[in-house]
């Protein structure tokens, strides 16, 4: 395996610590920020993902397309 | 036991979604993605044995190599519709996992059109009357 399970812990655990910060931020009354936090932590997460499903399609263009 | 890992990634992958969930919705949709894609990349293995022993059984059958690539094809691409539905279905935009189903089926079809002509022409010629005629 090329790649392991720990990119889904990841994202999981990048989500969750995001979701606190903007908890944090909410209370310190800077809406902005978390807004902005949320932001960031969604584009790195849509990175990982991105390269994940990159990895799936170039493996199944590899088995189904390769006669 | 590839079978325990997968139905574990799976559980876990449920189970961290649910809480991520009601903090953030597209953060579980993210992780629910990123499982499925796992679990596919794990599949796809033994995909490929089914597929190398497909080609082989053909191959010892002398049939004509464009139609089982064709076959081979259509089942990838019903594979990646089906994937990007289901997908689309879980965000809760089930038009557009109805767009991507359509788009499958279509593309499916065009890809068959040298195997339907293969067909009718084999009937044409089988009935003497209008093949031979």
């Amino acid at each position: 395996m090329s790649l392991d399970v720990n990119t889904i812990f990841q994202i999981a655990g990048i989500g969750i610590i995001v979701a606190m910060i903007q908890t944090v931020l909410k209370q310190m009354g800077k809406e902005d920020w978390a807004q902005w936090v949320t932001l960031i932590g969604f584009i790195v997460i849509l990175y990982m993902a991105a390269t994940l499903i990159d990895d799936l399609f170039e493996k199944i263009r590899q088995v189904f397309l390769n006669m | 036991m590839d079978i325990l890992q997968i139905v574990g990634l799976g559980l876990a992958a449920t189970f961290l979604a649910l809480v991520l969930k009601e903090k953030n919705q597209v953060f579980a949709l993210v992780v629910s993605v990123a499982a499925s894609v796992f679990i596919l990349l794990m599949l796809i293995d033994q995909i490929q044995l089914v597929m190398n022993m497909l080609k082989s059984m053909a191959k010892n059958a002398h049939l004509n190599n464009v139609y089982v690539a064709t076959i081979i094809k259509i089942i990838g691409i019903a594979y990646i519709s089906e994937f990007g539905a289901q997908i689309a279905k879980d965000a809760g935009q089930g038009s557009m996992a109805g767009k991507i189903e359509l788009a499958g089926k279509i593309i499916i079809l065009v890809m068959a059109i040298p195997i339907l002509t293969a067909i009718v022409e084999t009937i044409m010629n089988l009935m003497p009357q209008m093949g031979g005629g």
